[in-house]
């Protein structure tokens, strides 16, 4: 089982990832190269957040048009495991492997900050370690989370189960006070048809360590590792 | 010649030189200068660049110390933490671009001193930045601040180093002028620091990064005088940061340096072209030769003058070693950068600018560098400080509502609550914070080792405007009050000293004391000074703002599980206050906010008492006693008192607090005397903390107990009831209001 | 030479805090005639195709497959003749 962290030109959580593998759950990982054209030796992917192409004409939008991407939505239709954080859910999305767009967050900042997110959906490699309706304390780090899709694609997406996560209360009520960025129904993580690929705008690498004050990102991490071995 | 501009005296004064310069100039070059080479003496004997007001007086600061590695005069400054590792930081103003055009302003500011600590081989991994505005209720402040922090958020989330704490302070007299003072700190192996050197005769000059425009011509200069009618629409010198691309540089040169194929590498800050080839010719001992044909441009027609002073950013200078250059280009390539090799290092010392063919200027690069002129000016103690300390404060009326008053003072912008601002940046990046920004001093752990470090930024420039020498050593004490309250020893500091125009004696004056204050407290905490920023001409239309010294301080925690928090933890707990309380109010907050006064004397400052203090709070946090522990500085004991009941992230809780003294009440509650810490402990360790106070001869009283939906203040003559909601209502909502 | 003019706004059914956020500036500084405010992108073009058809062809297809993104947004610009 081998993890592969993708690398874009202005990408900066790939080290925090790569910290959490190696040093927490101590699973092998190697950096992936935008300009890469194979992911052969990887199990499973991972997209960090950051600002690819520093995020200039929309997030992810450039990111997608790199190289590494083509095997990327090769590794995914073949049912590979496909995380992407922030940054990586935008590049996700742009590519067409998940559904919607991330938009400005509806206050017009850039937020920072612990959020309570609830598991919708166990049915996939990063989610299956979690209780149904898990609440997960986690940080997002972000301008642009705010997720939008139409309204006949988030039906059928609600009727998939494609919702993975929502954003809540910390007693697990789905509010809009809970929002931080405007998401449509509080939508925090997606999921493709299959299941396969997972998108998030929180920083499950940052909710890793007791001394960062959350261990709850690790079972993302090892539902993953799991389910390759 | 595109440039025979012909040299006249108005050109000469337009330049900022005077008479006794241009003279200075002559007998360097044995010669007059052209224009381009008149140019270049401009911007490295600005004030900005050349320090040539503050050197005399920066030499009484301590810069030496058995964990300093390198001092003063270069990128950085760089301390020992051992473990093998070295820490790098510094601290930059960026006041002046960032009142002409608020976002980009503090944005650039915030690349520059990123540029810095990376030019020097460490990874930037924290931020912190200090802020003063004019009062937010006004369109204008709002604007600037709005723009300040948006341009932080801005820059430093998308180039990914996380702003992990800073401090922010609001006042009429930074209405004209604000201050944007950043801070970064790097990580590096300790055998791996890089100079800004040049050396080799033939080794080739690599310019790397963004192309060179118009941008900032003569930024240093105008940092370099006062703000008159129409400095806004200085808009032409505004520079613009590329965070995408600074990345790309951090990461190429981090990578460039882990091999073995590099001389020297300076980024090309103030006075970019300029500033970077003469230092590190003057540094090395030896020349360069530039040919500015070669230099990538972005905009067409630029001549030798301004391609020489540009200040656009995102650009770096580097010397390799000869015969490496294919190695050095490839990594550039890699990381789609420009990089060109514009000249090459010569023994005979010059700094020689070709353009083409053709010498467009000459000038021997020690000197240039070094030998600019150096003043010792005027200085007279200013006229205000007759009233200021005689002001007689017993006959102020105490409030009768004492609560109210700590409500109001709770909710004022300086001590309200900052989590309206950094909640806009990236504080977490790199999984490092172990304390986030709103307790006295940001914590990060070190990776691969049990150490933390602790970071705060402090600085007040009232008590500095009513006593320099006092307001230089509280600024310092206070800073190192700080990260012990973290549960760090302090290390050693930089810092940002903001003054009015040094060409005024009563503004020099004030500079020199504040500096003396800095250096003998330094003295005293054994944290000496790396490195730092002197930013004069903070004035506009005649009024200085307060005299401002900022002091950026670190400290070691050789076990990050100590890290200590400022909010009570448990009901039950008991509170302590290590310190004394006497009855000073003097440019206390309290005065300012409830009285509309900004006189008196500052707090007086005992450096024995206040190293007594820190060393019992540290000894007690190491020792595993302490709960919380928080500084009792602005706003006095009762605002310290009510942040440890509210400020915490998770449950809030109150306390009974019961205070003595033969001090006025409103002294008692809200006067700012200095030396002082608050610090909970279980009710088992009530008798250690005391043990451990009294072995350091720190005065230690017990105040009362955590616990309750109140905070509850009583003494002779008074007794406050507050619920913990109002307490929370007040603090959280007092910055919020004002900034959205 | 030919030049793209090209404006990227979003889709109606996308809600734009931003300009939600001028249209209230403006009318706080006294334009309360203003019903509605959307912001988007501009971008400027300049080609080296100088068939008008062709050139059209291919901002079409930059704009589907990068500039603009279908899911929230929309598109439209306009060619000129410009000096080369």
């Amino acid at each position: 089982m081998r993890v592969g962290v993708l690398v874009f030109p202005g990408t900066w959580s790939h080290q925090d990832f790569a910290h959490v593998l190696g040093d927490v759950v101590r699973s092998p990982w190697g950096f992936v190269w935008h300009k890469e054209r194979s992911v052969a030796g990887y199990d499973c992917l991972i997209l960090p957040g950051g600002f690819a192409h520093g995020d200039y004409l929309r997030c992810g939008a450039i990111a997608r048009f790199s190289p590494v991407m083509e095997a990327v939505v090769r590794f995914a239709k073949e049912g590979g495991p496909v995380i992407g954080s922030c940054n990586g859910f935008q590049i996700l999305c742009e590519a067409g492997l998940l559904p919607g767009a991330l938009l400005r967050n509806t206050c017009l900042q850039y937020r920072c900050q612990w959020v309570h997110i609830r598991t919708e959906n166990r049915n996939t490699p990063f989610t299956r370690r979690l209780a149904p309706g898990q609440l997960l304390r986690i940080p997002i780090s972000h301008g642009e989370g705010r997720y939008y899709a139409a309204p006949e694609t988030l039906a059928a997406m609600r009727a998939r189960g494609q919702i993975v996560f929502r954003y809540a209360t910390a007693d697990g009520r789905v509010t809009a006070e809970a929002n931080p960025n405007g998401s449509l129904e509080n939508i925090a993580g997606v999921s493709n048809e299959a299941g396969n690929v997972v998108g998030l705008m929180p920083h499950p690498e940052r909710a890793a360590e007791a001394l960062l004050g959350s261990q709850d990102g690790l079972p993302l991490f090892l539902g993953a590792i799991q389910t390759v071995r | 010649m595109r440039e025979s501009k012909a040299i006249t005296p108005d050109l000469i004064a337009s330049h900022g030189i005077s008479s006794e310069e241009y003279a200075r100039i002559q007998g360097i070059l044995g010669r007059d200068p052209n224009f381009t080479e008149l140019g270049i003496f401009s911007v490295m004997w600005s004030e900005h660049c050349s320090y040539k007001s503050s050197r005399v007086h920066l030499k009484g600061l301590p810069t030496q110390g058995p964990c300093i590695l390198q001092g003063p005069g270069e990128n950085a400054g760089v301390v020992d933490i051992g473990d093998g590792l070295a820490i790098v930081f510094k601290m930059e103003s960026h006041n002046h671009p960032s009142f002409i055009e608020p976002y980009q302003g503090a944005a650039t500011g915030v690349g520059g001193i990123i540029r810095d600590i990376f030019t020097m081989g460490a990874r930037p991994i924290a931020l912190l930045d200090s802020l003063r505005f004019g009062p937010l209720g006004d369109p204008k402040g709002r604007y600037v601040a709005g723009g300040v922090v948006a341009g932080i958020a801005g820059y430093g989330n998308a180039v990914g180093v996380p702003t992990v704490g800073g401090e922010l302070f609001v006042s009429e007299r930074y209405a004209g002028n604000p201050l944007v003072n950043v801070f970064c700190l790097g990580i590096a192996p300790k055998e791996r620091i890089w100079l800004a050197r040049a050396g080799g005769a033939g080794n080739p000059v690599i310019y790397v990064g963004a192309k060179t425009g118009r941008d900032g011509i003569h930024g240093a200069t105008m940092a370099s005088e006062a703000f008159a009618e129409g400095s806004e629409e200085r808009r032409p010198t505004v520079q613009v940061g590329d965070p995408f691309r600074e990345k790309l540089l951090i990461e190429a040169c981090l990578e460039l340096m882990a091999q073995d194929v590099l001389v020297g590498i300076q980024d090309m800050g103030a006075a970019g072209l300029t500033c970077s080839t003469c230092e590190m010719a003057s540094r090395g001992g030896v020349g360069i030769e530039i040919d500015l044909a070669k230099v990538p441009r972005r905009e067409t027609g630029m001549i030798p003058y301004e391609v020489m002073l540009s200040e656009s950013q995102e650009r770096m200078l580097l010397v390799a070693k000869r015969g490496r250059e294919a190695e050095v280009l490839q990594i550039f390539r890699k990381w789609d950068l420009d990089a060109v090799i514009i000249g090459r290092v010569t023994e005979d010392g010059m700094m020689r600018v070709k353009e083409g063919g053709q010498v467009v200027a000459e000038i021997p690069a020690h000197p240039l560098a070094e030998d600019g002129p150096v003043y010792r000016r005027c200085m007279a103690r200013p006229d205000y400080l007759q009233e200021t300390e005689r002001a007689d404060l017993s006959c102020l009326p105490v409030p009768r509502r004492l609560g109210e008053v700590l409500i109001q003072l709770l909710g004022s912008p300086g001590i309200a609550s900052k989590l309206p601002v950094w909640r806009q940046y990236d504080h977490m990046l790199f999984c490092n914070s172990v304390v986030e920004p709103g307790s006295d001093a940001a914590v990060l752990r070190i990776q691969g080792t049990r150490k933390g470090l602790a970071l705060s930024a402090d600085g007040n420039g009232r008590y500095t405007y009513l006593d320099p020498y006092e307001g230089g050593k509280l600024a310092v004490a206070e800073a190192a009050r700080n990260v012990v309250c973290a549960g760090a020893r302090p290390l050693a500091i930089t810092n940002c000293l903001n003054f009015g125009s040094p060409e005024r004696p009563e503004i020099m004056w004030q500079f020199a004391e504040a500096v003396r204050g800095m250096a003998d407290a330094c003295r005293a905490f054994g944290t000496p000074v790396t490195g730092g920023n002197v930013s004069f001409y903070n004035e506009t239309l005649g009024t200085a703002i307060f005299p401002t010294p900022i002091i950026g301080m670190v400290g070691l925690l050789e076990d990050i599980r100590h890290a200590a928090t400022q909010w009570f933890k448990a009901e039950g707990d008991v509170i302590y206050l290590f310190g004394e309380t006497r009855d000073e109010l003097g440019g206390s907050e309290y005065l300012k906010v409830i009285h509309g006064l900004e006189t008196g004397r500052p707090p007086r400052l005992d450096l024995d008492r206040e190293r007594a203090v820190q060393a019992a709070c540290l000894a007690a946090i190491q020792a595993g006693i302490v709960r919380s522990a928080h500084d009792a500085a602005d706003g006095g004991l009762a605002v310290a008192l009510a942040e440890c009941c509210v400020s915490g992230p998770e449950a809030r809780l109150g306390a009974i607090v019961e205070l003595r003294g033969e001090v006025r009440p409103d002294a008692l509650l809200f006067g700012e005397s200095a030396s002082r810490i608050l610090v909970s402990v279980t009710p088992a360790d009530a008798d250690r903390l005391e043990a451990v106070a009294a072995t350091h001869g720190a005065p230690c009283v017990r105040l009362g107990k955590v616990g309750g939906e109140e905070l509850i203040l009583k003494g002779r003559g008074f007794e406050c009831r507050l619920p913990l909601a109002r307490l929370h209502d007040a603090w959280a909502t007092g910055l919020s209001q004002l900034l959205e | 030479m030919l030049e793209a003019q090209i404006y990227v706004t979003l889709k109606r059914s996308v809600l734009d805090p931003q300009g939600e956020t001028v249209k209230s500036g403006l009318a706080s500084l006294g334009f309360t005639g203003v019903e509605d405010c959307r912001v988007g992108k501009f971008l400027v073009l300049t080609l080296g195709e100088t068939d008008p058809e062709r050139a059209r062809g291919q901002v079409e297809e930059m704009c589907r497959r990068l500039l603009a993104n279908p899911v929230i947004e929309e598109y439209r610009f306009q060619l000129r003749e410009v000096a080369g």
